[in-house]
């Protein structure tokens, strides 16, 4: 670290919020997915000046400056891969007011998501954007990373909520975008292109975000196939009869065996398929609803079906689903987690490439994920030790990605690009795509100052290196 | 990883908690819960940080006394992030096998200021029942003779003095020595005799809070147990384990499980939090020992806290309402490890005209955490104070735990916050025995 900057973020910061020592670096070297890369240095900001002012001395000195939340990305958006400060925006947390009559909230970076979700319940509102790791990361990340989870097939991902942002841009100029209003149509929309940047445009240090009503009740029911097939068109069937669930879950044969070996629940070890969905709305219509579903499963050859009648019921049936992480974490130390999108028409299709991708590389692969918007998670379970297995890792994560991008997909459905998919970009943006996002990110900024080293390819990176 | 194959310590520590460590996904579920995480606000104060850190000492990256000491020493060892992790990492057979690492690497390098205090009070104290017992004698001399204000001025420990100064004033009203437990002595049923128990005395329990194991064994036999004293028991070893002497924590686990196993007692039974995690832990601490594996299983298995007990051979024979609030502060070792939470609640609502409230986390860590409010002063009282501020919104009459560690922190909020005028510190024993008209 240059001495004579250190000297002047002293001045901007107060020592107990700097951290210089190794046992704090390397607390700030990894996330939630790969790689461990050491800062110089680690802040914690309080406030959008610190930060502008932090950016500007960036910018003089050529530090990379790597804006982080809680650390529970998947794909290496706030690791310090060129050495530099991290900003740890844990503790730029104090703002929290819901706004009821507007239907909005107001929120500082770092807030943990689901804070948010309690608050604005309290007062009969909802914030749909529901990441499994809500109770953990920060608002921040969320939008940083436009993070969704099973609701996104009936309410969207956090894009469609972020209304107005206040941002420290790469340059170290303070504004804001959009505003308090849910029409606003002034000029680009600066706001959407911020969400999901990944902390490469702009280091946000205010949100605005829409509320809308709670629904007042919820339905659940959980159907069993004996063909992966058969379960695709009990999904295409209630897709297009009109009727919109909240969510619909797809776990595979792996995934419920690893599921029933971790913690035995009376899932079907022989099915070949389970889904899960739910509907929510007003008690009167999510009846009906709920039944009609039931129906098409039995329609669609489900060869069990149960409708939650009491809360522990429902519970009962998404504890399945909750438990699908920490199983198969249990079959290997080494999980390689992946977002691959397709449109949901094509889930069978994507399906049957991802066992075909099984069996060619023999490796433990196993899918669940957001049948009903067609995010799917292929997991590998592996040991990154095991260095000849995680070479043809490497190869699996490429095809999968050709896969979904072959059938109309996308990289990634909520995750971000980070450094794990960055080398795929051109392959689904092509090259004059990818070329228009450099541009952008050139032109805000000029010294690659802000998370360098994510999004764009390495020159000449052609696939994902795990070893 | 050169250093390893270097340093034994280095290479030990990589032995024993490489595999854990690498079963951390980092996805960061435990961050909520920790209590040092939410009152330091850094990563290498949360689970996830300092698993990484134990993980970095052991591939040689940082230096174990000089980086990776001051995080894992700064952990309260709630294990409350045990319960959190998704993918269930040993967090606490990882901080002990730290612990243990630390205090080889700093006895190599003979540094450390609290070193010397910590290892004269594990060494040449809690194995002593004898000079345990020496101790609270002295103690209840010594507040008897008002002798206190004075010592209170002195500047004994220059670290030391103010957690000491302000802990003494919050001990217990201390009985005459005459009435402490004696060791073999076996306590009859009243009544119809259901069951045959051991009990564990405890050195803190039976040195400074002896009152509360007297009314321990009068709630037992009034349920109907038999209850056996065991002689030749000892200390459980706990603080040994969490201050990195695993060596002595078993060989005090073995003259309790030998002690215990002659009792011909259907369960072992405890009333501090702590200790019964450590007795239920047994099994775990000598898993690699031919001759002992076996029977510290058996004695695991037989280990209860006396809440279970109460509350499988109750009801207990209530004669008195309680009037008034009480809240429940968890003993995290009771509840985290041995998975207590539900009995002492049931028995408190038990009791004839209390009015129990749930307490917003009553089941985050009170900063007690063994001895950690003596060693790290400042860092404990942060987390006590916020908890007190949910104590005294409630305006109980009283808070009551299961842990004599808790019971003592719980004093000094209440006394922080100028409240011991209308709050009590209780342990859930004297409340019950309270309703029951003992004394
Ligand atoms: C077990 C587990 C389950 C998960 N489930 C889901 C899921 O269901 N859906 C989903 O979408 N994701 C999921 N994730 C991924 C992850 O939780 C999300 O991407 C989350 O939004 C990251 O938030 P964070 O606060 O941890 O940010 P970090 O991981 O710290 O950072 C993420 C990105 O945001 C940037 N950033 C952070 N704060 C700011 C800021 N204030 N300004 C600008 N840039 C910033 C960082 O530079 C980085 O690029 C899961 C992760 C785990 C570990
Ligand atoms: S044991 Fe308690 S204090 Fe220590 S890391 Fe776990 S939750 Fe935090
Ligand atoms: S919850 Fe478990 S796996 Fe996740 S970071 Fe904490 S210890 Fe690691």
């Amino acid at each position: 670290m240059n001495q004579e900057a250190l000297k002047k973020i002293k001045t901007i910061i107060p020592l107990e919020r700097i951290f210089t020592e190794l046992a704090e670096l390397y607390s700030y070297s990894y996330d939630a997915s790969f790689g461990e890369y050491l800062p110089e240095i680690v802040i914690q900001p309080k406030n959008a000046s610190e930060i502008s002012e932090l950016v500007k001395l960036a910018n003089e000195y050529l530090i990379p400056i790597y804006p982080r939340g809680a650390g529970t990305s998947l794909s290496g958006g706030p690791l310090p891969v060129k050495g530099g400060m991290v900003l740890d925006m844990t503790q730029f947390n104090e703002k929290l007011v819901i706004d009821r009559e507007n239907l909005l909230a107001i929120v500082s970076p770092g807030v943990i998501t689901g804070d948010l979700h309690k608050k604005a319940e309290e007062v009969g509102l909802f914030y749909p954007p529901d990441p499994s790791s809500s109770h953990v990361a920060t608002i921040g990340g969320n939008i940083s990373e436009n993070s969704s989870g099973p609701k996104g097939l009936k309410y969207g991902t956090t894009k469609e909520y972020v209304i107005g942002l206040e941002v420290v841009t790469p340059l170290g100029d303070i504004i804001r975008t959009g505003g308090k209003t849910v029409k606003n149509v002034t000029g680009y929309d600066i706001t959407r292109l911020i969400v999901g940047s990944e902390g490469t445009l702009g280091i946000v240090t205010e949100v605005i975000v829409r509320l809308i009503p709670k629904p007042q009740a919820r339905k659940t029911l959980l159907a069993h196939f004996a063909h992966l097939l058969d379960s695709g068109h009990a999904i295409t069937s209630i897709l297009s009869a009109g009727i919109l669930p909240s969510a619909i879950e797809l776990m595979d044969n792996a995934c419920i065996r690893a599921v029933e070996s971790f913690s035995p629940s009376g899932l079907p070890v022989d099915a070949d398929s389970i889904i899960i969905v739910e509907v929510d709305g007003h008690p009167a219509a999510i009846d009906e609803e709920i039944k009609q579903c039931a129906k098409m499963c039995r329609n669609s050859g489900a060869t069990y079906v149960k409708v939650a009648e009491t809360e522990s019921e429902r519970l009962k049936i998404w504890s399945a689903r909750k438990m699908v992480s920490p199983a198969i974490t249990q079959m290997g130390p080494t999980k390689i987690s992946e977002d691959a999108t397709v449109p949901r028409s094509k889930i069978p299709a994507m399906m049957e490439r991802l066992n075909r991708i099984r069996d060619k590389y023999k490796l433990n692969l196993v899918v669940f994920g957001h049948a009903g918007d067609g995010n799917l998670h292929p997991n590998i379970i592996t040991d990154k030790r095991n260095i000849e297995e995680m070479k043809k890792v490497e190869l699996a994560v490429s095809e999968i990605f050709e896969a979904a991008i072959e059938l109309g997909g996308t990289l990634s459905g909520e995750h971000g690009i980070g450094t794990l998919k960055s080398p795929y970009m051109e392959m689904e943006l092509g090259k004059s795509g990818l070329y228009m996002m450099k541009k952008i990110k050139e032109a805000w900024d000029p010294n690659n100052i802000l998370n360098p080293g994510k999004i764009f390819p390495e020159k000449d990176q052609k696939r994902v290196v795990f070893v | 990883m050169k250093k390893t194959s270097l340093n034994p310590v280095v290479k030990n520590l990589h032995d024993k908690t490489y595999n854990w460590t690498n079963q951390c996904v980092q996805c960061g579920y435990c961050l909520p819960v920790c209590p040092t995480y939410e009152s330091m606000g850094k990563e290498s104060a949360s689970p996830r940080g300092r698993i990484n850190l134990v993980k970095m000492a052991a591939e040689g990256k940082i230096d174990i006394s000089e980086h990776m000491a001051e995080p894992i020493e700064l952990c309260l060892g709630c294990r409350a992030c045990e319960i959190a992790c998704p993918v269930g990492v040993p967090y606490g057979h990882m901080l002990e096998a730290a612990k243990d690492a630390i205090a080889q690497s700093k006895q190599q390098k003979r540094e450390n200021s609290h070193f010397l205090l910590k290892n004269m009070a594990m060494n040449q104290l809690f194995p002593y029942p004898n000079r345990m017992k020496f101790l609270g004698s002295t103690v209840w001399l010594y507040k008897k003779s008002k002798l206190d204000r004075l010592i209170r001025k002195t500047k004994l420990f220059p670290i030391l003095s103010e957690p000491l100064a302000q802990m003494e004033k919050i001990l217990p009203p201390l009985e005459n020595p005459s009435k402490r437990l004696k060791h073999g002595t076996v306590f009859p049923a009243k009544g119809e005799r259901k069951v045959r128990v051991a009990f564990f005395t405890g050195c803190i329990m039976d040195s400074i809070m002896y009152k509360v194991n007297r009314l321990s064994i009068e709630l037992l036999t009034s349920v109907g147990c038999e209850v056996v004293i065991p002689n030749h028991q000892t200390c459980c070893g706990a603080l040994h384990a969490h201050q990195g002497a695993t060596e002595k924590a078993k060989e005090l686990a073995k003259a309790n499980i030998q002690s215990f196993t002659q009792s011909e007692a259907e369960f072992y039974v405890n009333n501090a939090g702590g200790c019964g995690a450590a007795l239920s832990e047994y099994d775990y601490l000598l898993k690699g020992d031919e001759e002992w594996a076996e029977t510290a299983g058996e004695f695991a298995k037989k280990s209860r806290d006396i809440s279970q007990i109460l509350t499988e051979y109750g009801p207990l024979p209530f004669i008195k309402e309680w009037k008034g609030i009480v809240v429940y502060q968890d003993s995290c070792h009771l509840r985290n490890v041995q998975k207590v939470y539900q009995e002492p609640r049931q028995l408190l609502q038990s009791i004839p005209g209390i009015t129990y409230v749930e307490m917003e986390g009553a089941n985050r860590c009170c900063a007690s955490g063994g001895i950690y409010n003596l060693l790290h002063f400042q860092e404990s009282m942060k987390i006590l104070d916020k908890k007190m501020k949910e104590v005294i919104e409630l305006q109980p009459k009283a808070v009551i735990t299961t842990n004599p560690g808790c019971q003592l922190q719980m004093s000094l909020g209440i006394d922080r916050m100028e409240a011991s005028e209308n709050i009590r510190s209780m342990h859930l024993v004297e409340i019950l025995a309270e309703a029951c008209g003992l004394t």
